[in-house]
């Protein structure tokens, strides 16, 4: 089975984003974002289609370069220590996908090289057994169910054993069953490993079930900070879905929150 | 550094190794454009034209290591656009270069191969040897690799920042190369004004360095040593605007959009 991680002297603070603006010409995609995530914390980006949520993930990445703004991830800066960040963080979305027309090991063992890992056949083979895709193996990864596929791409963003995982709506498309395995595993893990996940779905029973703390944006800003069960309680919905909705039709009647203070991570 | 490269070699390997069409792209379409030229040439042989054989199979067989070497590239990564895997490579720790080293080993092997294929059918049809250009012939296929992956890296830059539209790209640039290059006449057929342009390009002095070999049995080193030195401008100019470009697409936020495309 999968082994516990070895991580030692990870900043409490894992990732902290600072005043982080991005602009497309004169659409702002992102204004002014500041919050921080610690260590073994689930945090949900939350937010209708267009709020921001895949632009904040990207700049993490390194996909999209911030008009201005910092991102500190493990105490490196994203525009200066990217591909170092890059070796101990990982990323599977619902809307990249792996080549078709290699297997499901072939695919694997690509990755597995590009992370430097040693010994890969064994960990290849406890990710595949630990999502349960162990029979697909040698399959064509074009031939798998989309089910199938979501979970290849969860093996290929635990093959470098990641300190943050990075999931853009990763349930998005599985039916209810495949889906509640998922979260359990990827709870599972992370209550093993002490990982650090940054998730975005629109599913908010999902986010409820999953999610330390979840941020809502809206156009951009930061418009609701928190708990779950905090923020509810905060802007008296019934439920995170409810505020979804609300925050979807009027994002623009709520003010922006101001996390340059936020609360600093507990210790260990 | 190693490992990262030689996955992406891995990765195109597995991909050529059950693709019929990949493979396709490196024997048929080659084996096919030597067939009809080299039966044109047959027909040139019957009118009294031996040196023109020889020059139009060479020009054939040579034409398609800059052909390859510029697709290999540009194909290389659009394929990662066309299965959504381009942000799973970018988000891994492969560097740029990195990514292009592979590349440029993949498209060695690739054009390689296809030469010596052709090479063996082209004396087996044709009884057309193409080591009689001698030690030359590395310096020949050396050059045009070069080019192929410099104009590989301008075509890459405008595919990255123009998206699918620019697509076309692949294919036509190499022939808007091909009539200024000389490829299947000498220089001295060209207008004056565009022979000026003509020797602005690596790729017209090693047609014309193959002509003469063929014809005299002599390599002239010091014009494939110009071709050289233009090549060398050609990447480096290649390679800072394939890069600047990537620069420009990861504030644009294009490399997130591309893959959805």
């Amino acid at each position: 089975m999968y082994q516990e991680s070895t991580h030692t002297n990870i900043a409490k603070n894992i990732t902290e984003v600072r005043l982080l603006t991005k602009r497309f010409g004169s659409l702002t995609a992102l204004n002014s974002l500041s919050f921080k995530v610690c260590k073994g914390d689930i945090l949900g980006l939350l937010g209708p289609n267009g709020a921001g949520k895949t632009t904040a993930i990207h700049c993490m990445l390194g996909l999209v370069t911030p008009t201005s703004g910092s991102i500190r991830i493990m105490g490196l800066d994203v525009a200066r220590h990217r591909r170092k960040i890059l070796a101990r963080v990982n990323f599977s979305s619902a809307y990249t996908a792996l080549p078709s027309n290699l297997t499901v090991r072939e695919n694997l063992i690509v990755f597995a090289r590009l992370y430097g890992l040693k010994a890969a056949r064994e960990r290849i083979d406890s990710l595949l057994e630990l999502f349960e895709i162990e029979e697909t193996h040698n399959r064509l990864t074009g031939s798998l169910s989309s089910g199938q596929l979501t979970r290849l791409n969860l093996c290929k963003a635990f093959l470098n054993d990641p300190e943050i995982l990075f999931l853009d709506e990763p349930t998005a498309s599985l039916d209810p069953d495949i889906a509640a395995k998922v979260r359990q595993r990827l709870q599972e893990l992370q209550r093993q490993r002490g990982l650090t996940m940054i998730y975005t779905s629109h599913n908010m029973q999902e986010v409820e079930q999953m999610c330390d703390r979840v941020i809502f944006l809206a156009k951009g800003r930061i418009v609701m900070l928190g708990s779950p069960a905090e923020i509810i309680k905060q802007s008296k919905s019934s439920s995170l879905e409810d505020l979804f909705i609300a925050i979807a039709r009027n994002g623009h009647l709520y003010q922006t929150v101001d996390n340059q203070e936020d609360e600093p991570c507990g210790t260990e | 550094m190693w490992h990262r490269i030689s996955a992406i070699v891995m990765r195109y390997f597995y991909l050529h190794r059950r693709s019929v069409a990949r493979v396709m792209e490196i024997f048929f379409w080659p084996v096919m454009n030597l067939l009809v030229w080299g039966f044109v040439s047959s027909y040139l042989k019957e009118l009294a034209l031996p040196k023109t054989v020889l020059f139009l199979l060479g020009s054939v067989i040579l034409w398609d290591v800059l052909y390859r070497s510029q697709q290999g590239i540009t194909l290389a990564i659009t394929e990662e656009f066309w299965v959504k895997n381009i942000i799973n490579i970018f988000i891994s720790p492969i560097s740029v270069g990195e990514l292009l080293a592979a590349i440029c080993i993949v498209g060695i092997i690739k054009s390689v191969v296809t030469t010596i294929v052709l090479g063996i059918l082209a004396f087996l049809f044709y009884r057309f040897n193409l080591l009689t250009a001698g030690p030359g012939l590395v310096l020949f296929v050396g050059n045009l690799l070069l080019f192929g992956w410099a104009v590989g890296l301008f075509t890459m830059a405008l595919i990255f920042r123009y998206g699918r539209a620019a697509e076309a790209l692949i294919w036509g640039v190499p022939f808007l190369i091909q009539p200024i290059s000389a490829v299947f006449y000498p220089v001295s057929v060209l207008p004056a004004w565009l022979q000026k342009i003509a020797y602005l390009l690596p790729s017209t002095y090693v047609f014309e360095g193959m002509r003469q070999v063929l014809d005299t049995g002599i390599t002239d080193v010091p014009i494939l040593a110009v071709s050289f030195g233009l090549n060398l401008v050609y990447l480096l100019l290649g390679s800072l605007y394939f890069s600047w470009m990537l620069y420009k697409v990861r504030e644009m936020g294009y490399l997130s959009r591309l893959h959805l495309e």
